[in-house]
């Protein structure tokens, strides 16, 4: 099936098989690996990408269900060569060891970050709670969002 | 230049990971890459009677379809590194079944094809014949004389048995005047790195040169194995570990699939890529921990330790991993903990079951120690009435006794561990808890203070000791152009040496550390090399990087001397530059000494051109890292729910290059340990069947349910290495989990509860508090 996509701002048609995830058609036809698999299942997030704006797990998606809408992955969430500030955020305050959960990590916290820009650790934690990290233990990667979101505010 | 080691400095791995850049094996795209999936036994213990994969290879877009049987006799078995007993039974490993499949997840048949959807659809139309046959899930059961033979060729499933004696432990029994004993369960448990495995293998026909693209913590240890599976010339094969998302001890493995795929790329002159379900890696990427045993602590009444025995059954799964045998072992090493214990002996019965192999899971063997013994440091204070931070003082090793010498024959470095114990139980504030405990308790609230006092082996290892090499490499190579590069076997997987290797070099050569490049992973590039695990990053691959700095900066300074016209003792390093002691005025850069080295005109005959060193680090012993942990809890009593009020680790890992790394690693390493203490249980039921096969059904701690730490450190440096560095990253998930237990255990101590078994789920403390309420 041809489908049209805008992935991170750029056009792109594509046939693909309807049983082809989302996440694979990233990974596999667009060559954009920054998304990685975890468990394929919904759990781990390691997915999750912005469709249309909102945070979702990409191997819970088939590529068709995307056509015509609009994605962001983590290659395309820093502007003119200039870290996001959740990015900024996770270098800052350690957020991040193996770094295989952190596209998703990142991607989740700035969904956060637009409905909530003063969120406390708890808001943090349970809007998290579908990202799992097997190195960190979340402590730096919820200080990396209080980082980040001092940072939104202009505060640092 | 501002020195960087013991700074906080950010880590040079993130800019890439964070915006996606990074590269982990599942990321290689290669022209004309075909894709594997494999074929894996639904029954724990079955005979194959037939395997037919005709329909599979008839499936459009299948290339190829193997079974244990093609590869006979041209994939060699797979090895296992140790041998703690000469007698130990070693079961003969085939990277496919041929007659028996011994667990539920064994590799029966791969499927090649032109991609990953059609491989996993002809998995469906491979037919295997089984004949089921009674399967031994349990360890115990397996011991028993009607139990069914998993290994008929062996005739037995009991693997080895060891055992490790000090001082005189029947008479230290004899002397009790109280005798404390307690059997416990270390569960079963999936480590659970968030990237699963992964191979990419690609044959180049005209070099003859394989390539592995594997998920590993150590692509040298790879070769040499594979190698040896393949028949390949060591020179023959290059394997790359590129950015691994986790390993966990669960990628300190060799496994068949790596063998399976070389092969595979090999034969069908294509790149071949196997991409780990996470089904896969719990059912089939080895398990850690899985120890059940009674120990007993003999002591006199004011609370002194006189003797310790420990006998154990250690489940080894089906198979031995990589090092599987020795892990057990490893727990006999630090049974005396942070304790003076005269008499310790451990008796270990290690057990063949139908269910995958355990090996070493993020702290090996060493959690188990400290689990059990500081469990039983807390019931011995119970049932002496003393406060269980004293018991812990009046037995420790003091500070002014290291190196010490267990009876066992393990000499500890350094430490102090009072201080640390102090330190954690001010910044606890542990009386006011007690206090509040006691209030807590007339209102009907159930709060409880856990203890960990623990000391840890690390830094491994002496080689003597280890089941392979235990030393580590690095080769400091300055370029034309005053570069660095560092090349280290210390291949990390998350922890960070780009960063404190760079830090290292930093201090050492006075250079900038964007001008550092640590380059790691890539048995081609980089000389051989051990790899990270067993907390040895720094310790030995840091101390090697060091070494091997030392040795260029010597180099550096008599080709300074030389410029400079004067002896060497003459010539100064200040930062990069080098300075003739006599006359300040007099300087080279390193940049000049550089391109001296390799522009070498007029050079004296006896001087070689170059700047780069290597050197290969053997430790002269481990390392003892060591701390106090204090967890303080509240359980509910009706639903059995633990909410942990306050967690502080005071850890000593000697001294420190950047402590924001060792922050990261003590706080991910005691979430870990809660997953242990609270959560994680891999269960297989009677039948052998794996239950908790998916995430869904394992769960693992997440960012609302995980408590929060309060780090601290005190610092002995160790005097085996001259970094004064200790190790790390499995501080966390050895200290961690009694003090979880030990905190829930007191908090129920007013209901009867004296003991409960991992994790402490809801359901298994309510089912506790109900135990003790009826007896
Ligand atoms: S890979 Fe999508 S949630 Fe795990
Ligand atoms: S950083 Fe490794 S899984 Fe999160």
């Amino acid at each position: 099936m041809r489908i049209n996509v805008t992935v991170n701002g750029r056009q792109y048609s594509s046939d693909v098989e309807p049983r082809m995830l989302l996440v694979h058609y990233l990974r596999d036809v667009l060559g954009l690996t920054g998304t990685h698999i975890g468990c394929e299942t919904g759990v781990c997030g390691a997915c999750t990408v912005l469709l249309n704006g909102e945070a979702v797990k990409s191997c819970m998606l088939f590529a068709v269900q995307v056509d015509g809408q609009e994605i962001t992955t983590i290659e395309g969430i820093s502007q003119d060569g200039q870290l996001h500030p959740v990015q900024q955020g996770f270098w800052e305050k350690h957020g991040l060891q193996c770094g295989y959960c952190t596209p998703g990590m990142i991607l989740a916290s700035i969904q956060l970050l637009k409905r909530n820009p003063n969120p406390t650790e708890e808001e943090i934690r349970h809007a998290l709670v579908g990202n799992l990290c097997r190195c960190t233990g979340y402590q730096q990667i919820v200080e990396a969002v209080q980082w980040a979101a001092q940072k939104m505010r202009g505060e640092i | 230049m501002p020195k960087l080691v013991g700074q906080s400095f950010k880590r040079v791995e993130d800019p890439r990971l964070i915006t996606g850049e990074g590269q982990y094996v599942d990321d290689i795209q290669l022209p004309r890459m075909c894709y594997a999936a494999i074929l894996r036994s639904p029954y724990p213990h079955a005979r194959i009677k037939n395997i037919d994969t005709s329909k599979a290879e008839k499936r459009e877009g299948v290339v190829a379809v193997i079974t244990g049987k093609d590869i006979l006799g041209k994939i060699n078995p797979l090895p296992c590194a140790a041998r703690p007993v000469p007698e130990l039974k070693m079961p003969t490993h085939y990277a496919l079944a041929v007659n028996k499949v011994y667990f539920v997840g064994h590799p029966i048949a791969v499927v090649v094809a032109e991609d990953r959807y059609i491989a996993r659809d002809a998995l469906d139309l491979i037919e295997v014949d089984y004949e089921p046959l009674p399967p031994v899930a349990d360890p115990e059961q397996a011991l028993r004389s009607d139990a069914p033979i998993i290994h008929e060729d062996l005739g037995t499933n009991l693997a080895f048995e060891w055992k490790i004696e000090g001082g005189d432990v029947d008479a230290a029994f004899a002397q009790a005047e109280v005798v404390v004993k307690q059997e416990f369960v270390n569960q079963r448990l999936i480590p659970v790195p968030m990237e699963p495995r992964c191979v990419v293998a690609q044959w180049d026909a005209g070099k003859q040169i394989l390539t592995l693209w594997t998920s590993t913590q150590i692509p040298h240890l790879v070769r040499s194995l594979i190698s040896g599976m393949l028949n390949l010339p060591e020179t023959h094969l290059r394997v790359i570990a590129p950015d691994v998302g986790g390993g966990f001890g669960q990628k300190l493995q060799v496994y068949v699939e790596e063998a399976l795929m070389g092969y595979l790329a090999m034969k069908l002159d294509r790149p071949v890529k196997w991409t780990e379900t996470r089904r896969e890696n719990f059912m089939a990427s080895i398990h850690g921990r899985d120890q059940v045993g009674v120990m007993e602590l003999a002591l006199k009444r004011d609370g002194t330790i006189l003797g310790l025995r420990y006998d154990v059954i250690a489940d080894m799964g089906a198979y031995y991993q990589l090092l599987t045998p020795a892990i057990p072992t490893l727990t006999g090493l630090m049974l005396c903990g942070s304790y003076k214990i005269p008499a310790v002996r451990m008796t270990k019965k290690a057990v063949f079951t139908n269910k995958m192999s355990t090996d070493a899971y993020r702290g090996a063997g060493r959690p188990e120690a400290t689990f059990l013994l500081e469990r039983m440091m807390d019931l011995a204070a119970k049932e002496l009435g003393i406060d269980p931070a004293e018991i812990r003082r009046k037995n420790f090793i003091q500070p002014d006794e290291f190196p010490y010498t267990t009876p066992h024959g393990i000499t500890y470095d350094s430490g102090n561990y009072e201080a640390a114990l102090n330190r954690a139980l001010e910044l606890a504030e542990y009386s006011r808890w007690r206090k509040e405990q006691e209030e807590a308790r007339k209102q009907g609230r159930y709060i409880g203070i856990g203890i960990s006092s623990y000391v840890e082996i690390c830094g491994m290892g002496p080689s003597k000791a280890m089941p392979a090499g235990g030393w580590e490499s690095a080769t400091v190579r300055i370029e034309p152009s005053g570069k660095v590069v560092v090349l280290t076997g210390a291949h990390p997987h998350g922890q960070g040496e780009e960063t404190s290797f760079t830090q290292i070099v930093v201090e050492e050569l006075g250079v900038n550390p964007e001008d550092v490049m640590v380059i790691h992973g890539d048995t081609e590039a980089v000389q051989y090399g051990i790899g990270i695990f067993g907390s040895r990053g720094l310790a030995v691959g840091g101390t090697a990087v060091y070494m091997a700095a030392q040795k260029v900066k010597e180099k550096a300074r008599k080709v300074a001397a030389f410029l400079l016209g004067v002896e060497e003792n003459e010539v100064e390093q200040v930062d990069g530059n080098f300075i003739s002691k006599s006359d300040p005025s007099k300087s080279v850069t390193l940049l000049q000494v550089a391109n001296a080295a390799y522009d070498p005109k007029n050079y004296p005959t006896d001087m070689e051109p170059g700047l780069v060193a290597t050197a290969f680090y053997e430790p002269s012993n481990f390392t003892f890292p060591s701390g106090t942990h204090v967890c303080v809890c509240e359980v509910d009593i009706e639903t059995g729910e633990v909410k942990i009020l306050k967690y502080v680790a005071v850890d000593d890992c000697g001294k420190v290059v950047n402590p924001m790394l060792v922050e990261g690693q003590i706080i991910g390493g005691i979430v870990q340990a809660f997953g242990q203490a609270m959560m994680e249980r891999c269960f297989y039921d009677e039948n052998g069947q794996l239950i908790t096969g998916e995430l869904t059904d394992y769960p693992i701690p997440k960012a609302h349910n995980s408590p929060k730490i309060t780090v601290e450190r005190i610092e002995t440096p160790s005097p085996v290495n001259p970094l004064g560095a200790k190790g790390v990253g499995e501080a966390g998930t050895i200290g961690a989990t009694p003090a979880f237990i030990n905190a829930v255990c007191d908090a129920l101590e007013p209901l009867g509860v004296k003991h409960i078994d991992m994790p402490l789920t809801p359901a298994n403390v309510w089912k506790a508090i109900k135990q003790a309420k009826g007896s």
